[in-house]
């Protein structure tokens, strides 16, 4: 619902209610009628401020987005990581064609010689090297899949 | 096994994210045409069987001041490798770390660990630090490293799935 506006480019200034309302909302949203009240009452700020710091934080692209995080691998889904090498002067070109897939998730510039990096995600494990295919047919360019053989643990641990 | 249909609409409800308003798991149910007590059950299930994964809010590194964005990838031995993904990933400054495929002979790196920083030296302090304490208690584990900085987001939508099953 906002995949139009662009990412802030750089640090928003942020009070330390913002901060902490963050923090708040990192996981363990409440599953009742009245959440953003329960979240409220936990940082000692109305449900109103909650509701209308959040819209402010989404709004300025310091939130991406709010709500649940889907693990569709679960579900018979996968995701996975790719990276491309692509010349420079066709980067751009590159990144529309390559966004233009719904399947690309995430997409980031790197420093390196691959220096594409983007997420898969699709409904079926085979939707992956179909889309990789795809890609590489749409671009005339090779897509390198690194697909998680393991994951291991992290804790949430950014602060804002 | 796929997504059953009640779940595959709730994901297309909420994957761009929940309403801001006081009831939004009432007002989700209400767009499914369920009760609000079914759609929570629901959830409930789908967090404990980690298809959702959590509920939350999902910062931007860059505006929270997060501004160095660095994928670490290292070259590690297989034979040690389980042990070091699992080290690697407990120290504080690791966000995310996983084992991926190598793509020889253009990418040697099988391990992936993304860490966060207020500055690209600061990142690249904290992985000098890590490499080192690696070293000390992996000895000879890691063959090579590299970190690659983000210098843009071209897109993140995050997952999309079709309304149509």
């Amino acid at each position: 619902m906002s995949g139009r506006r662009t990412p802030a480019d750089g640090p928003v200034a942020l009070d330390d209610t913002d901060r902490a309302l963050i923090n708040a909302l990192q996981g363990d949203f409440p599953l009742s009628r009245q959440p953003f009240a329960e979240v409220g009452v936990r940082l000692g700020l109305a449900e109103e401020e909650v509701l209308v710091r959040l819209q402010r934080l989404l709004d300025a692209r310091v939130l991406t987005r709010f709500g649940p995080m889907f693990q569709i691998e679960r579900i018979g889904g996968a995701f996975c990581l790719a990276a491309m090498s692509v010349p420079d002067d066709a980067f751009e070109h590159v990144t529309a064609q390559v966004n233009a897939f719904a399947e690309v998730a995430h997409n980031y510039r790197r420093e390196h010689a691959l220096n594409m990096w983007f997420v898969l995600a699709t409904e079926r494990p085979d939707g992956i090297a179909d889309c990789a295919r795809r890609i590489e047919a749409a671009t005339g360019l090779p897509v390198f899949l690194f697909p998680k053989e393991r994951e291991y643990f992290v804790e949430m641990k950014l602060e804002a | 096994m796929a997504a059953d249909d009640l779940e595959r609409r709730i994901i297309v409800a909420t994957q761009g994210g929940l309403p801001l308003v006081s009831d939004p798991w009432g007002t989700v149910a209400g767009e499914l045409g369920i009760p609000p007590q079914e759609l929570l059950a629901r959830i409930r299930s789908m967090l404990e069987r980690g298809v959702i994964r959590r509920i939350g809010a999902v910062p931007n590194h860059y505006a929270i001041g997060y501004t160095a964005n660095g994928m670490s990838v290292w070259d590690i031995d297989d034979e040690a490798i389980e042990a070091v993904g699992e080290w690697l990933g407990a120290l504080a400054a690791v966000t995310h770390c996983y084992r991926r495929p190598r793509r020889l002979p253009d990418w040697p790196y099988n391990l992936f660990a993304m860490v966060h920083g207020r500055s690209h030296d600061a990142v690249r302090e904290q992985l000098e630090d890590i490499a080192v304490r690696l070293e000390s208690r992996f000895p000879a584990a890691c063959r090579a490293r590299d970190v690659l900085f983000s210098s843009a987001i071209l897109k993140k939508t995050g997952l999309r799935i079709r309304d149509a099953g």
